[in-house]
């Protein structure tokens, strides 16, 4: 058991889901509110992530992080070194690619907030971003938990775009799927066994954490992603 | 630019020393508006100017008639295509000043059929929602007043969908009127409610207006409640105001029967007013070229003036022989054209000296009467059955 992979894994995921808060809120708020007629451009790019394989995101997340690009070029020149084969590179790659599974359950329970309670609470004197405070987010709990929780059990099994971008450093990039991947190929079955069902339990863990207070209480939202893959 | 007002400096004391409460009297909301709205039946362009001032105005229509689309433009939560909508002289909107505050500074008051009570808040604190700029104890103070005055305050704890109809109905007027705002606009708010609970609700809100003095319009498809309300009424159809003025004058004008209220009835016929009766609440009205007359009820209207007389089949009589001692004022001699069965009724045609009039009977009575066509019956019309319609 390689606990080195596994806390850095935890961290990776902690942080990507809590940064995916901030960032998938006014994406999902934007997506559920906005007229715009191309939104559903935006809608498929958000998406993207879901049917891509993690290949094709890491290689791009990749050229783009590179010393060859402006983003790269920029972070190079602030830390002095690339973004790639970098926990901050990870993150950067996870963020993207957990982004629907943030922003799909926000965005829904945004959308599940009845029409009704915002008119009046317009009426009742609070401008939209008012209202968005102190109605919509309130209601919608729900889908809040349970993008944080679907972005980090998501982030916590990824494998493809982790080794495109971070490589497989150990205690900078090394995640667990990864090292999983190691001791198999190391023919360390055991140890590959052990790895694996503690992902495997406490992603079940997870989705049932999800699913119960769906059940059991903070009943108000819908699925637009359903925790599988 | 703000308009700097000056005041000399004498006048300034003499005010203090006598300072009397005065509210700001003209806060008359006034409405001149074109909006295209869709309804089920079609797009229809909704064209009003009005004047609502203190007090209850009620709004009249059938569903569709675009009553909710004329609340929402007043509380800015949709956009007239153009016009104006002034409060006390300041305007809302204005479309050639290229002027539209939006909803949340309008400080318009707005209750909706479906109350929106904010699920996740107690009933204190939906009350206290529109009072974010006070102070918690002074935002407490002022909900638990109103609360008191709508006789909620036990409620105060509890969400909305722990309280009954007609207390969620108390807490969302309460919400919104304890901001104070300078129009009120209901919506159908009391259409959920029984008789009781309905008539203490208008009480409270009266009770409260007196010592407000706001334009409320007050939207409903109810007869009753516009007579227990009030002062001043507005009949919308299709967008359009078609009559406007106190209920009784309202209520009873021809214009009032629309056309898609005119579809229940068998027997329409255009016809000029002959005479008026006013002292006993009726009038003649002759039925198109024919020599026919009938007594039907008052309305407001000039002899000669054209108008449409709707009755319903299932409301005549017939007889086979001249009727006596009836109270119906209209007895007319004719003759039986046909006959025609609907599963268990029986319409039968009487031509009455050139107006035809269809006429519901039962099979019992055809068999009883032995009618026939070609035999001589009369038709007997009750004023009340006739309806009146605007042509």
């Amino acid at each position: 058991m390689n606990w080195e992979a596994f806390w850095l894994t935890v961290r990776l995921a902690a942080i990507v889901s809590t940064l995916l808060l901030v960032i998938g809120i006014p994406i999902a708020c934007w997506l559920t509110y906005s007229r715009w007629r191309w939104k559903f451009l935006v809608e498929a790019a958000v998406a993207l992530p879901i049917v891509l394989p993690p290949t094709v995101l890491g290689f791009y997340v990749l050229v783009a992080l590179g010393s060859r690009s402006p983003l790269g070029r920029w972070w190079e020149s602030i830390t002095g070194h690339t973004l790639a084969f970098t926990f901050e590179g990870l993150v950067i790659g996870s963020l993207l690619y957990s982004l629907p599974f943030a922003v799909q359950p926000f965005s829904a329970a945004f959308g599940a907030v009845d029409g009704s309670l915002l008119r009046a609470s317009a009426s009742l004197g609070d401008s939209p971003l008012q209202t968005f405070r102190r109605i919509v987010l309130p209601l919608s709990k729900a889908g809040l938990v349970t993008g944080f929780a679907l972005s980090f059990a998501h982030t916590l099994g990824e494998f493809g775009v982790v080794l495109m971008v971070g490589g497989n450093i150990p205690g900078v990039t090394r995640t667990i799927s990864i090292d999983i991947y190691d001791q198999v190929q190391a023919a360390n079955y055991s140890s590959a066994n052990q790895t694996a069902l503690l992902l495997l339990i406490l992603s079940f863990l997870l989705l049932s954490v999800v699913y119960g207070l769906h059940r059991f209480g903070l009943k108000r939202s819908t699925w637009a992603v359903g925790p599988w893959r | 630019m703000a308009l700097k007002i000056i005041i000399p400096a004498r006048i300034i004391p003499s005010r203090r020393a006598a300072p009397t409460l005065i509210r700001p009297i003209s806060a008359d909301l006034e409405v001149r508006i074109r909006k295209r709205f869709a309804n089920p039946e079609g797009t229809f362009t909704l064209n009003v100017h009005f004047r609502a001032l203190a007090g209850f105005t009620i709004l009249f229509g059938a569903s569709g008639a675009g009553k909710t689309t004329l609340l929402d433009c007043i509380a800015g939560l949709t956009h007239p295509d153009e016009g104006r909508i002034a409060v006390g002289g300041e305007d809302l909107y204005d479309s050639e000043m290229r002027r539209d505050v939006p909803a949340w500074r309008r400080n318009i008051g707005y209750v909706h059929q479906d109350l929106a009570l904010f699920p996740h808040l107690t009933a204190e604190e939906n009350v206290g929602y529109g009072l974010r700029e006070l102070s918690t104890s002074a935002r407490q103070e002022r909900s638990r007043a109103i609360l008191t005055l709508f006789r909620i305050e036990d409620l105060r704890d509890r969400r909305p969908a722990q309280i009954s109809g007609g207390e969620r109905q108390r807490v969302a007027l309460a919400r919104t009127l304890v901001t104070e705002p300078r129009v009120l606009l209901l919506d159908e708010p009391l259409a959920a409610l029984d008789r009781p609970t309905k008539s203490s609700l208008i009480g409270d809100l009266r009770q409260w207006n007196q010592h407000h003095r706001i334009p409320i319009i007050f939207v409903t498809h109810n007869r009753e409640e516009v007579f227990a309300l009030g002062n001043e009424v507005i009949m919308l159809d299709n967008g359009r105001i078609v009559a406007q003025g106190q209920p009784y004058e309202v209520m009873r004008a021809p214009q009032l029967e629309t056309v898609a209220q005119l579809s229940g009835f068998e027997n329409v016929f255009d016809a000029t007013v002959r005479a008026l009766h006013n002292d006993r609440g009726s009038m003649t009205c002759q039925l198109g070229s024919s020599p026919v007359e009938l007594e039907t009820p008052l309305v407001r209207a000039e002899v000669g003036s054209h108008l449409r007389v709707g009755v319903r089949a299932g409301d005549l009589l017939l007889a086979i022989e001249t009727p006596q001692g009836l109270s119906a004022r209209n007895i007319l001699p004719g003759t039986l054209r046909r006959l025609e069965q609907r599963d268990v009724i029986v319409s039968a045609f009487v031509d009455c000296r050139g107006a035809e009039f269809e006429v519901h009977v039962t099979l019992a009575a055809r068999e009883e009467l032995q009618l026939r066509p070609g035999q001589n019956v009369w038709v007997v019309v009750k004023t009340h059955s006739c309806h009146l319609m605007g042509m």
